[in-house]
């Protein structure tokens, strides 16, 4: 199969800041493949980079073929980018945004016009299409941005966080819209700081950080050695947090993890509903009282953890960094 | 979705580019009508403030009347603040990754500088238009051939373009619409150390030789001179062609200086 994305030795450095360090990554035609990394993992520098709007200090990048050093506009040919802020014109209706960009493709005025109308009707905001950008939902700014990415035809599209900061509806409107593409044969890089979003999208999954890549495959095989999902447990006593601890430790498929301050363990299982049941029996039957229980996707902190063995550096500082 | 494709290698033309971007430029002008209004306001204002507040202590020699020594000036440097415009543009459309978005297109990079270039130019013509409107309200009156009052607007268009290039490296270079601002606000005490609002020589001596040197006042003397004829040629003391050959050159000089600096800003953001 031909390679669409080939990074080898990858180095990006901002002053101090060493971006990308040596990375890696090669992706298939016909693939989704996701990077998950946490804040200043280097997510966006390579996104960037792959459409030609940062050069790399060192390494290699070709995509779809080209050099991005030397075969800039054949890479732009071959990309759409929708990046990490909304780049859509406000003063301009969501259809006169996407012609524009069409134009701007090198398509005629025909063909822009058409393939703007194919787009809005695709992502649902054909009745929108008329109205000035400005007013327009953060959802639908989205969907147009992805829009604008898109209209252009390109092999590969280039998604920074696509689903940032949006409500769980157009979250899952935004995925269906870019299954209904990869359905089309476009190939997809997208970012994302949540796990569950690589799951449901993608069939490639590249883990960075600190400009490396940590880990990579299919969401099945980093969840099998990540665990499939975490039992959160919530006590009401402080002695009760050891006991549960013990008890969940039976279940545990990569280690017990205790929160003393918030009375909270957490457990990495396999499978999903049958082992929370089994582990609520057997707390039951220790005789210990619950407060709260849940059964959820692991954190990426926790997926860090589990495959690195040290947690990210960066999630100390997450609340502090942007 | 039927989309066409297009052939990998082409990159999309020039014209084709810069006419796309230039229409989102003006489409942003024309839809945000504060900005129409307050600017027209803004300027309607200060020509009122100083024809009639100021322009009581200001006599002209040679039997000029006021408002036909201000106008001039106050039109030709016009151009300078509604060049402002343009810093804050360009500096919106780095930091709202419009820069981006055209750089990850098959667009010729020269394309945002020129489609910027053409909007401002637009924005700056009709701004000039509602001034000299404004100014012909107030009681200014050409002393010469209508042919050369054109010629003097022909002229304040090519003025604005030349400063164009200013603002708009300043707007890269700025990165945020706010400083942008700031920055362009730089120019402002150059419209008053100049020819444009009082006549140089009642400036004290350091300061009229800057002041009677400095580009801005080439500019407004030749406008001056191509609207007011004699009376105004003797007193600046230079025929019309003097000046506007000068004037001339310094537009030249600042699109030759400015506009590669803004080429090569905008290669590095
Ligand atoms: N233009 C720049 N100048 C200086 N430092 C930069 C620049 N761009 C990125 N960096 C730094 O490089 C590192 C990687 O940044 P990058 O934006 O690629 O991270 P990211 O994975 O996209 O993070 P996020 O999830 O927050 O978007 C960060 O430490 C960031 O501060
Ligand atoms: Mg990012």
């Amino acid at each position: 199969m031909a390679l669409i994305i080939e990074a080898r030795g990858l180095t990006k450095r901002f002053g101090k800041t060493q971006a990308l360090d040596g990375l890696d990554l090669t992706a298939e035609s016909g693939q989704v493949v996701a990077l998950l990394g946490p804040n200043g993992a280097g997510k966006t520098t390579f996104i960037r980079m792959v459409a030609t709007l940062l050069r790399p200090d060192g390494g290699d990048l070709r995509v779809g073929g080209y050099d991005v050093r030397r075969q800039a506009p054949a890479v732009r040919r071959t990309i759409g980018l929708a990046g990490q802020f909304a780049a859509i014109e406000p003063a301009m209706t969501g259809r006169e945004n996407l012609e524009m960009v069409a134009r701007l493709f090198g398509q005629n005025r025909k063909n822009a016009r058409s393939n703007a109308s194919s787009v809005l009707e695709m992502l649902g905001l054909a009745d929108a299409a008329g109205r000035l950008v400005r007013t327009y939902s953060g959802g639908m700014r989205r969907k147009l941005d992805l829009g604008a990415s898109l209209v252009g035809a390109p092999k590969l599209l280039l998604l920074d966080e696509p689903t940032t900061g949006l409500d769980p509806r157009s979250r899952i409107e935004l995925w269906d819209a870019i299954r209904t593409l990869v359905g089309q044969g476009t190939d997809v890089l997208l970012t994302t700081q949540y796990l569950d979003e690589a799951d449901n999208l993608a069939s490639h999954v590249v883990i960075i950080d600190h400009g490396r890549v940590v880990a990579a495959g299919t969401p099945a095989e980093l969840k099998r050695r990540v665990g499939g999902k975490v039992i959160e447990v919530h006590v009401r006593t402080d002695d009760d947090v050891a006991r549960v601890a013990q008890v969940l430790r039976r279940f545990d498929h990569g280690e017990v993890r205790i929160d003393q301050a918030t009375r909270q363990v957490s457990v990495s299982v396999e499978g999903g509903g049958p082992v929370l049941m089994n582990a609520l029996r057997a707390v039951e039957e220790a005789g210990l009282e619950v407060e709260d229980v849940a059964l959820r996707q692991p954190k990426l902190d926790e997926v860090f953890l589990t495959l690195t063995g040290q947690p990210s550096a960066d999630a100390a500082l997450e609340t502090t960094a942007s | 979705m039927a989309v066409a494709t297009m052939p990998i290698t082409k990159t999309t033309s020039i014209g084709v580019s810069t006419l796309q971007i230039a229409r989102r430029a003006v489409l942003r002008y024309l839809r945000t009508p504060q900005l129409i209004v307050l600017g027209t306001i803004q300027g309607a204002m200060f020509l009122l403030i100083f024809r009639y507040v100021f322009g009581g202590a200001i006599a002209i020699s040679g039997g000029i009347p006021y408002v036909d020594f201000l106008v001039p000036g106050f039109i030709t440097t016009g151009v300078l603040f509604s060049g402002m415009g343009a810093a804050t543009g360009a500096a919106e459309d780095l930091e709202q990754g419009f820069v981006d978005r055209l750089r990850s297109l098959p667009v010729p990079r020269v394309c945002f500088l020129t489609g910027r270039a053409l909007a401002d130019t637009a924005w700056n013509t009709w701004g000039l238009i509602v001034t000299a409107a404004i100014g012909f309200a107030v009681g200014f009156r050409l002393h010469d051939s209508v042919v050369n009052a054109l010629a003097a607007f022909g002229l304040c268009v090519i003025f604005g373009f030349a400063f164009e290039w200013l603002f708009i490296m300043l707007g890269l270079l700025a990165g945020t619409p706010q400083a942008a601002q700031g920055m362009a606000l730089l120019v402002f005490p150059f419209t008053f150390i100049s020819s444009a609002y009082i006549p140089v020589s009642s400036m004290p001596g350091w300061l009229q030789a800057f002041a009677s040197r400095q580009p801005i006042t080439y500019m407004v003397d030749s406008v001056r001179a191509l609207t007011q004829g004699q009376a105004a040629e003797t007193l600046i003391g230079h025929s019309a062609g003097y000046l506007v050959v000068r004037a001339l050159l310094w537009a030249l000089g600042f699109v030759v200086v400015f506009g590669p600096l803004a080429a090569l800003r905008y290669r590095r953001s």
